[in-house]
């Protein structure tokens, strides 16, 4: 799998709390469900989409 | 005392006729036993009955009712209830009125986000989709079954009560004059959702009963569009639920919206608030036409079966079998398949040709055939109507994307009902050559049909029997012809339909053998209803004794 470098990440990092920001609380879920549909066609592997969703499960508290 | 409505219903197109109440022989002091009694006269309860007398076998059919149904409710045929409709002899009455169609078409925010067209294949003889009434396909049902001299209909009588026993069934009717009882070898519930015997067994239905509830509403009205499925996601007057439109003959159209949550279905149903809504719809899609209501209902979406289907003498069909809900048409279309594939096993069981075993294979491959639709339909339910908050959600996400993002699109896929394919019944010939043809239909799954000539298909040439397509261009060996001749004298309905140069079905171009991967030996074996139960590459007359004897359920006799 491949990985972002430290750099290019904290770009998307900054991106995606001011694009969370713009859309506001209301729309918050919806631009973020469209977003991992997005890129789970990006990824085009389901078993990768789910390992994240998994991940992303774990340790919410 | 049971009395029943015998007011013709009201509709704006619809000519309800009243089919009296008449006294049965029992309310005279005669007693009889009856080989099978069907409870209902939906339109599976009367195709049930159309294809017993098929095969010789007499029925008595039940209905509380003196009409047809009330309003358009089922209004959707796919090509595979036509092909059975055919066989019961109403299909080319329901063509002359039907509108046939394939396209389906998704809207959202104005924008056509999905369009599917329905395959259609030119040696079907009918198109995927047909829409009309219910109350037609039923009347021409009645009409049909009126002219059988094997079937008695007994209107405005209500079952009231059933005894299961271990080798009959005894109904306890409630009539305008009085109670009786019946006495039958098989009783079999057509009696629809509701079913009254359903509830006197208490059998318990597993699947699921979604929240979301739709108004149904038909409107006559002029518009001058194609006969096309219509689905609105989202639109501004209704935020968040769907609407669809469907066109019907004498220039009705069918919406289904669904209600607000906290919404009762007297509310939805008011005069007030059915109008201001069919008006927003109508404003939405820009026609101003005049229109006037015919019918409303209120639907909620379920997704239910009984794991069995036959319960001693008691078999289950349609509706009182299952509940399924209407989004891609399920109804009518799977309870026709489960009256054409009961109806063959139970005749066959009563000539004394078939066994218990083939009769329990009815509910095998049809409760199998239920789940499948159910799991499917759910899919569809779940994308229509999003039972939660996880499935808004996505549901949401996906119309949004849909605007410009076409991976989205097929997930608008509106699932039509589709024959069931029984590749795993036991039925099937063991050791025959299923897996060396490439073409053709497959063990279990329902015959390809052949457009032979102008107005000539395969299916024409189809009746109630079992059918060997033999393939070739010179004679049929004398030994399989005799097993044919001796398989027949065991009772066994079974027709040899030859192909090829000079045979019975000519196929001069080579097309249909093409088709079926076929040369001259090759040889199909089509179950009374029509899905493939063995097939071979050259077959001996051997190898057709076997299948036969398993396709009844007798093993490798
Ligand atoms: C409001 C509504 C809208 C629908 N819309 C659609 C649709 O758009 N598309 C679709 O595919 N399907 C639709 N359906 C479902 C479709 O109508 C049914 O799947 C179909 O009618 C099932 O046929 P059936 O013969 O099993 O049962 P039914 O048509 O319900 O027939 C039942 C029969 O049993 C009789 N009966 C019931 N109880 C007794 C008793 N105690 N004694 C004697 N007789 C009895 C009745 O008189 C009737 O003759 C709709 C259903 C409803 C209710």
């Amino acid at each position: 799998m491949s990985q972002l470098p430290l750099t290019e990440l904290e770009v998307v990092y900054d991106a995606l709390a001011e694009a969370i920001n713009q859309v506001g609380t209301e729309q918050e879920s919806l631009f973020l469900t469209k977003l991992v549909l997005l890129l789970a066609n990006q990824v085009g592997n389901q078993a990768q989409v789910e390992q994240a969703i998994h991940t992303a499960l774990l340790d919410l508290q | 005392m049971y009395i029943p409505d015998n007011t013709p219903r009201h509709s704006v197109y619809y000519d309800y006729q009243i089919y009296p109440f008449r006294t049965p022989p029992e309310l005279n002091g005669e007693a009889k036993r009856y080989p099978v009694v069907i409870v209902g006269a939906g339109p599976i309860g009367l195709v049930t009955a159309l294809e017993l007398a098929s095969y010789g076998t007499p029925v008595v059919v039940i209905s509380a009712e003196v009409q047809v149904s009330h309003g358009s409710r089922a209004i959707v045929f796919t090509r595979r209830s036509m092909e059975i409709l055919q066989q019961v002899g109403i299909a080319e009455r329901m063509l002359e009125k039907a509108y046939p169609w394939r396209s389906g078409n998704s809207i959202y925010r104005g924008q056509r986000v999905f369009r599917l067209e329905a395959p259609y294949d030119e040696d079907d003889r009918f198109q995927p989709l047909n829409n009309l009434q219910q109350q037609y396909v039923e009347q021409y049902l009645v009409e049909q079954a009126q002219q059988n001299p094997l079937i008695e209909l007994r209107w405005g009588s209500k079952v009231i009560g059933v005894t299961s026993l271990l080798d009959h069934a005894e109904v306890q009717i409630d009539t305008p004059e009085g109670e009786y009882s019946l006495s039958c070898d098989w009783l079999i519930a057509a009696d629809g959702a509701k079913s009254t015997i359903r509830q006197e067994l208490g059998l318990r239905m597993e699947g699921a009963s979604y929240s979301g509830r739709f108004v149904i509403a038909d409107i006559k009205i002029d518009i001058p569009w194609p006969t096309e499925r219509l689905a609105y996601f989202d639109p501004d007057w209704n935020r968040g639920n769907t609407i669809l439109m469907h066109r019907q003959p004498e220039g009705i159209w069918r919406l289904d919206y669904q209600l607000p949550p906290n919404e009762t279905p007297e509310q939805a149903l008011a005069p007030e608030s059915l109008h201001t809504r069919i008006q927003a719809q109508l404003d939405m899609v820009g026609i101003s036409a005049p229109w006037e209501l015919d019918w409303c209902s209120v639907y909620s979406a379920r997704a239910m079966t009984l794991p069995d289907y036959v319960h001693e003498r008691i078999i289950f069909t349609g509706d009182a079998a299952h509940m399924l809900p209407i989004f891609g048409v399920r109804g009518a279309n799977t309870g026709f398949q489960d009256a054409q594939n009961l109806a063959w096993k139970l005749a066959m069981l009563l000539k004394g040709v078939g066994t218990p075993e083939l009769l329990a294979t009815y509910s095998s491959e049809r409760v199998i055939a239920a789940r499948e639709i159910i799991a499917e339909a759910s899919k569809s339910t779940r994308f229509m109507t999003p039972p939660d908050r996880g499935y808004r959600l996505l549901r949401d996400a996906v119309l949004s994307l849909s605007l410009t993002q076409a991976f989205v699109r097929p997930l608008f896929h509106w699932r039509t009902s589709r024959p069931h394919d029984y590749h795993e019944t036991p039925l099937n010939a063991l050791n025959d050559d299923n897996g060396q043809f490439t073409a053709g239909s497959a063990q279990g799954m329902p015959l390809q049909n052949i457009r032979l000539a102008a107005n000539d298909y395969l299916f024409d040439h189809l009746g109630a029997a079992f059918h060997l397509l033999y393939f070739t261009n010179q004679t049929v060996p004398e030994s399989l012809l005799q097993q044919v001749a001796e398989l027949e004298q065991q009772g066994i309905p079974l027709k040899i339909l030859t192909i090829g140069k000079g045979q019975a079905l000519a196929d001069s171009d080579g097309h249909f053998a093409k088709r079926y991967d076929a040369q001259t030996g090759t040889a199909y074996l089509i179950r009374p209803d029509q899905h493939v139960c063995a097939r071979w590459k050259n077959l001996t007359a051997e190898q057709l004794k076997a299948a036969i004897y398993r396709a009844l359920g007798q093993g490798a006799k």
